[in-house]
């Protein structure tokens, strides 16, 4: 088996657009590594036609473990399985994404595998000489960059931040194998029982993965004024984020809420608008591609980190901002074509 | 319940200092606080215990003076503060932490839960509490913005703030969770609080009192190393357009939009 592994994800039967992007991280790897890559599927109800496209986006091999027990994410049971293949087949790396699933399950692994983590890598490379796998990750709220390696054991593990990085671009005569694996019942926990998802929750919002993340502050002023971000974000095929200060004044819900105590994202487009860029809020956002600020404060901190700053009222700019969109919506005739958020990976490449 | 809540005391301020050779944190002359992420897991506990009754021990990986977050969560709530606390620990990545907190963990006896923070502040990986439940083979929940339901000594059922929604879990106890913000909002030390927490016992763990491995410690345990560190650029060189008024605005606007199109940023159905 491959020595590069990276660990696809999927809901509800979908794989999602992280599992390429780590392909494309992990392709660079085993090519410096000179060995091969593995996509691994733990989950359920995910088609062989599906499976084929980790290939198209650089896997060699695809490991897909289906099993209705599988289907909602709980720790122990996925532990079990990925615990049991580590034992089973030794790789030297495995990259997953920094996802609430990622997020848990690497460090249960890594802890019953003996192996080192490193969470939330924003570049992975290859040691030259010793082929040690070097992490870097932003750490203390993005005010330092750490490079750590785990000289003496293996696997090397590691969590990648969603969207920041871009698949390969699909290549559907690439040659892999898609192998399934079925589930051993000794490797089934049953303690703990997933019951799906609320269906009740109001003011819900995938944040995560979003491509485009539309954020207001305290300068939205009021409640009512986060429906012209709801508009612009809509336009924009993207998502409607916030501050603390927003949240907690109610204008929207908890799960809005970007930075230290709330989300991290990495979307291509942040704009924030009314938002002073508290180290807090920047904490949640500094990896984003690309930073748009609207800030009638010259000196407002999230000025400094963006790549384009309007000094001025907000209320003006969204407002000719969405016109301006609407316009161009208008003039192509039909609805927008796919907006950014929505783009598959292979639209993408 | 006995309820158990690890927490971290991490360096007040966000401009940390780092060591250029060790590439571990400089933590003389920072102030330090309860990682403000700890507040939601001891308000938690606090809010179970009155609830359902029993006791909450907090306890602390850390130098000698860790003792002040321990006193500042008893000061919400907790009743007892253990502090663990050796050379032999220091330099330890989460591998050997959690490792070194589940060995603590042990000798407290019997528990019903662990409540942990999703993720310290300056650490920042979020990896402690998963991996102390795999230590000590505890159901684990994590990024808990709900507890529903809670039977003492029997199960709860939990809402995880996923990226889908929030998904539901039914865990027996004993069990681990982290929580996020949402699951609580933690309330000010009472003036008596801190008196009592002022005044109180703290228990202190060294290596000699817990049963260790000691290749599991400290620097030397830690699977991962740190090779370096840099300062990352803070500025990106952005544009700064000023729209003092409305034609100004729509000049703005009018820029902000060829730059978003120069990067692809724009839906693609309006170029057409
Ligand atoms: C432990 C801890 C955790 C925290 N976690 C988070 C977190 O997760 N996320 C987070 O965001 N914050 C967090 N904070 C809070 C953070 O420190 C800031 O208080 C918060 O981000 C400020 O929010 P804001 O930018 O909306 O408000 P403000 O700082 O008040 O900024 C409002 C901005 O709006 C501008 N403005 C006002 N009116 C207009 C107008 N008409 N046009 C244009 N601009 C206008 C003003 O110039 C100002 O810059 C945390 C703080 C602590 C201590
Ligand atoms: N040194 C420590 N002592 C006690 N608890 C800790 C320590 N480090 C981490 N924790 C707990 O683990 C959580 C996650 O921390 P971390 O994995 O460092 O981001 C924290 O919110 C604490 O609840």
């Amino acid at each position: 088996m491959s020595f590069v592994w990276t660990l696809a994800e999927q809901h509800e039967g979908r794989l999602k657009a992280v599992s390429y992007e780590l392909l494309g991280r992990g392709r660079a790897l085993a090519d410096k590594l000179d060995t091969k890559l593995a996509s691994l599927l733990i989950g359920d109800g995910v088609s062989e036609e599906q499976l084929q496209t980790l290939v198209h986006h650089g896997a060699d091999e695809v490991y897909a473990i289906q099993d209705p027990r599988l289907a909602q994410f709980t720790c122990e049971t996925y532990s079990n399985v990925l615990v049991h293949l580590i034992k089973t087949y030794r790789p030297s790396v495995i990259l997953a994404a920094a996802t609430s699933t990622g997020r848990t399950l690497m460090p249960h692994v890594a802890v019953r595998s003996h192996a080192g983590l490193t969470a939330d890598c924003t570049e992975l490379d290859i040691e030259p000489g010793t082929g040690h796998l070097l992490q870097t990750r932003p750490a203390i709220g993005g005010n330092i960059m750490a490079t750590i390696k785990t000289p003496d054991h293996r696997p090397q593990m590691a969590t990648v931040r969603p969207k920041s990085s871009r698949p390969l671009p699909a290549d559907a005569t690439r040659a892999g194998r898609v192998i399934a694996v079925p589930l051993d019942d000794v490797l089934v926990d049953e303690r703990v029982k997933a019951r799906g998802y609320r269906g009740d929750a109001v003011d819900f919002v995938n944040l995560e993965e979003a491509d485009v993340v539309v954020a207001g502050g305290r300068g939205m002023k009021k409640a009512e004024h986060f429906a012209l971000l709801q508009a612009l974000a809509d336009a924009l095929g993207g998502a409607v984020g916030a501050t603390r200060d927003a949240v907690d004044r109610g204008w929207v819900g908890y799960p809005h809420q970007v930075g230290l105590s709330g989300k991290t994202i990495s979307p291509r487009l942040y704009i924030g608008a009314g938002i002073s860029g508290a180290i807090q809020h920047l904490a949640g956002i500094k990896t984003s591609e690309t930073i748009v600020s609207i800030n009638s404060d010259p000196d407002a901190s999230l000025h400094q980190v963006a790549d384009f700053g309007i000094v001025g009222d907000l209320f003006q700019v969204l407002e000719e901002l969405q016109r301006r969109l609407d316009e161009r919506r208008g003039a192509s005739g039909s609805d927008a074509g796919p907006p950014a958020g929505t783009r598959t990976p292979e639209a993408r490449a | 319940m006995h309820i158990v809540v690890p927490i971290k005391q991490v360096p007040e301020t966000s401009n940390v200092k780092m060591d250029p050779v060790t590439g571990t944190m400089i933590r003389a002359g920072v102030g330090t606080v309860v990682n403000p992420l700890d507040l939601f897991a001891i308000e938690t506990a606090v809010r179970l215990k009155e609830a359902h009754g029993g006791r909450i021990t907090t306890l602390t990986m850390g130098p000698r003076g860790a003792d002040k977050a321990l006193r500042e969560a008893m000061a919400m709530g907790c009743d007892d503060g253990v502090l663990v606390s050796d050379r032999a620990f220091a330099g330890s990545d989460s591998w050997a932490t959690s490792y070194t907190l589940s060995q603590a963990i042990r000798k407290l006896g019997e528990f019903d839960l662990i409540v942990a923070g999703e993720r310290a502040t300056d650490g920042d990986t979020g990896q402690v509490g998963p991996g102390i439940a795999a230590w000590l083979d505890l159901p684990l929940a994590t990024y808990v913005a709900a507890i529903p339901r809670v039977e003492p000594a029997r199960g709860l059922t939990v809402e995880r703030l996923v990226e889908e929604g929030y998904q539901v879990l039914d865990l027996p106890l004993p069990a681990l969770i982290t929580v996020v913000k949402e699951v609580a909002a933690p309330r000010l030390p009472t003036l008596r609080g801190k008196k009592r927490a002022k005044a109180a016992e703290i228990t202190l763990f060294t290596a000699a009192d817990l049963d260790l491995e000691p290749s599991y410690l400290g620097l030397k345990g830690s699977p991962t190393k740190v090779v370096k560190v840099a300062t990352p650029r803070v500025t990106r060189g952005g544009t700064l357009v000023r729209a003092p008024d409305e034609d100004a605005v729509a000049d703005a606007v009018e820029a902000l939009l060829a730059f978003l199109d120069a990067r692809d940023l724009l839906p693609t159905g309006g170029r057409a």
